[in-house]
């Protein structure tokens, strides 16, 4: 016993072997502004800090079941999953890493496909999960992209998609290189049929998937401070050798710069969708 | 160590050495060491065919970024007549590190993109090492426009480590500028062909390579990131290279294997900086040939073909 605790007459003390403990996950740090804020208050925010506004990385269904009306999603090609085509492996299998991610995150690659409404407004949209290997695009993100664009082809609906990736599956190699020609192809056809194609770029969209179909929307959208770009930025540094620009890469770098259309607050992008979507297709198709 | 050779070369550069040798005696004492000569000759041919009959993927990554191997321009004059090139993107700059074009192939009017490496280094600089930025896809891209307008074929050639990561680059927008090929290429209403020279990096290769025949020559590499860079990624060590080359697939051999490519092209004993002349033959050969196939075809029915074989790249179950 210290002499503080003898000193003190015990009615004053409190025992500490009755206090309940916190419970794990109830409280969440802001990887912005290090404010401690309630797990469940985040949620209700969409994973935005309301202190700081930051964007968290959100999963893909968790994205859709946000952005699309409750109760009207249909998925497309919930069945693909991933194989390994070139018996790839590095330091561990790439079969490994597959379901060593699909335990993680439960899903079978790493990009979701629905067909939902906006609004009321039929569309399809996808989703990448970053948490999936660093939401690669190997051949299943791309035919999932491609299923997608076909059903919204099929039913002359329009197409959006949230992108979260770090660009394309190396343990896929060439394949995985050919799905940003493959998903930019079917987008030629969307094109063609006036259908419209909104790219969501979300923190972060790098490499192939940026340098495909991320980049080719009809309307280029990104959520605040996301970072976007084709190389990396530790491969830029190595390769100029010097400092990059404040913000680079970010966002607001690329409004700046012409690259997207605008910026907009996950907390405002139904509204702003379901906007800009009902403008886009309010006239018949030609 | 003779530079002119690959590490894995150097048997065969010994063996050379030894024939230069004698050669140099021979002059000096005219003792007659003609049959000497000959003998070591056919032996250097047989150890070369033996080397070369069981490269690794990452000597023919090698192989396929040797400093004497040709590039764009001993293609362009070599295997067609009359090039003019044609120059800028028409809104920055122009890109020295894609060449652009229209020339004749056998007397009909063709367009040329490719990617141009320099040999020494001013030439290297000048041509930023062959890594394109934005407003070289954005000629590209002109370029392949203005041939879909006069129906002139067009004759892609790919050898580039990859785009250029660089500031600049990514404030002109690098991945719009690729992306944009890549949706162009796909509804291109002329034939194209596609051939890769050298090293077919990443994006930046795929930037101009979308079409209805890939054709690679025998040492040229294809792959989604440098064996290097692969190896920082994955095994944390560039060192690795060489087993990120074997696990990734990169030779032509391999991808025509998986049919991701349409043809292979043949290159001399050694590799086709040894002779340039056979090398650039095989080449015009294979795309006159390759044009011929394409040109009998219909165009709605060749771009139903060329978007159906896009659509069926990939590899998953389900």
């Amino acid at each position: 016993m210290s002499w503080f605790e003898k000193l003190m007459p015990s009615r004053i003390l409190t025992d500490g072997s009755s206090k309940r403990a916190v419970p794990e996950g109830l409280w969440d740090k802001c990887p912005g502004c290090s404010a401690v804020l309630y797990r469940a208050e985040m949620e209700r925010n969409l994973d935005v800090c309301p202190k700081c506004s930051h964007h968290n990385r959100i999963g893909a269904r968790r994205r859709l079941d946000t952005f699309l009306d409750p109760d009207s999603m249909e998925e497309i090609g919930a069945d693909l999953s991933p194989i390994d085509p070139l018996k790839f492996k590095d330091t561990k299998k790439y079969k490994e890493r597959i379901s060593q991610a699909q335990k993680k995150t439960g899903e079978k690659d790493a990009m979701i496909v629905m067909r939902g409404k906006l609004k009321g407004q039929e569309l399809v949209a996808a989703a990448f999960e970053f948490s999936f290997m660093g939401g690669s695009m190997g051949s299943v993100v791309g035919e999932k992209f491609v299923r997608g664009a076909d059903m919204a082809i099929e039913q002359n609906i329009p197409m959006i998609c949230f992108s979260a990736s770090g660009g394309a599956r190396m343990q896929e190699s060439l394949f995985s290189l050919l799905q940003m020609a493959k998903t930019s192809a079917v987008l030629s056809r969307m094109s063609k049929r006036g259908l419209p194609f909104i790219s969501v770029l979300t923190d972060p969209t790098m490499g192939g998937v940026s340098a495909s179909f991320a980049m080719l929307g009809d309307v280029n959208v990104a959520e605040p401070n996301a970072l976007i770009g084709f190389a990396g930025p530790r491969v830029i540094e190595q390769t100029v050798r010097e400092k990059l620009p404040e913000g680079f890469q970010r966002s607001e770098f690329l409004l700046e710069h012409g690259a997207i259309d605008m910026i907009v607050d996950r907390r405002n992008l139904r509204d702003e969708m379901a906007n800009l979507l009902g403008k886009l297709t309010d006239l018949p198709l030609a | 160590m003779d530079l002119n050779f690959l590490e894995f070369e150097q048997p065969i550069a010994e063996l050379q050495a030894k024939i230069e040798e004698l050669r140099l005696v021979g002059d000096d004492n005219e003792i007659n060491i003609q049959d000497e000569v000959l003998r070591l000759e056919k032996k250097s041919k047989s150890l070369t065919e033996s080397i070369f009959s069981s490269l690794k993927p990452w000597q023919i990554s090698q192989l396929a970024r040797h400093p004497q191997r040709p590039y764009m321009f001993d293609y362009i004059n070599g295997a067609f007549d009359g090039f003019q090139e044609l120059h800028g993107d028409r809104a920055f700059a122009d890109d020295h590190a894609i060449v652009g074009g229209v020339a004749r192939l056998e007397g009909k009017p063709v367009m040329l993109i490719g990617h141009q490496k320099g040999r020494n280094t001013k030439e290297k600089l000048f041509r930023n090492f062959g890594m394109p930025r934005p407003e070289g896809y954005r000629k590209a891209l002109r370029l392949m426009e203005m041939a879909e307008r006069f129906r002139m074929p067009l004759f892609t050639f790919i050898d580039t480590p990859g785009a250029y990561p660089g500031v600049g680059a990514e404030e002109r927008g690098q991945s719009e500028a690729i992306a944009r090929n890549l949706k162009v290429m796909a509804g291109l209403r002329i034939p194209v062909v596609c051939t890769v020279m050298g090293e077919g990096g990443s994006g930046g290769a795929l930037a101009i390579g979308v079409g209805d025949r890939v054709l690679m020559l025998q040492y040229s590499t294809y792959s989604v990131i440098s064996p290097e860079g692969c190896a920082s990624i994955l095994w944390k060590s560039a060192e690795k290279a060489s087993l990120a080359a074997e696990a990734m697939g990169i030779t032509s051999h391999r991808l025509k294997e998986l049919g991701l490519i349409d043809g292979i092209i043949d290159e001399p004993l050694g590799g086709s900086h040894r002779d340039i002349d056979t090398t650039v033959h095989n080449v015009k050969h294979a795309l006159v040939e390759t044009l011929e196939n394409l040109s009998s075809i219909p165009i709605d029915k060749l771009l139903e073909q060329r978007y159906q074989r896009l659509m069926q790249y990939g590899s998953f179950s389900g």
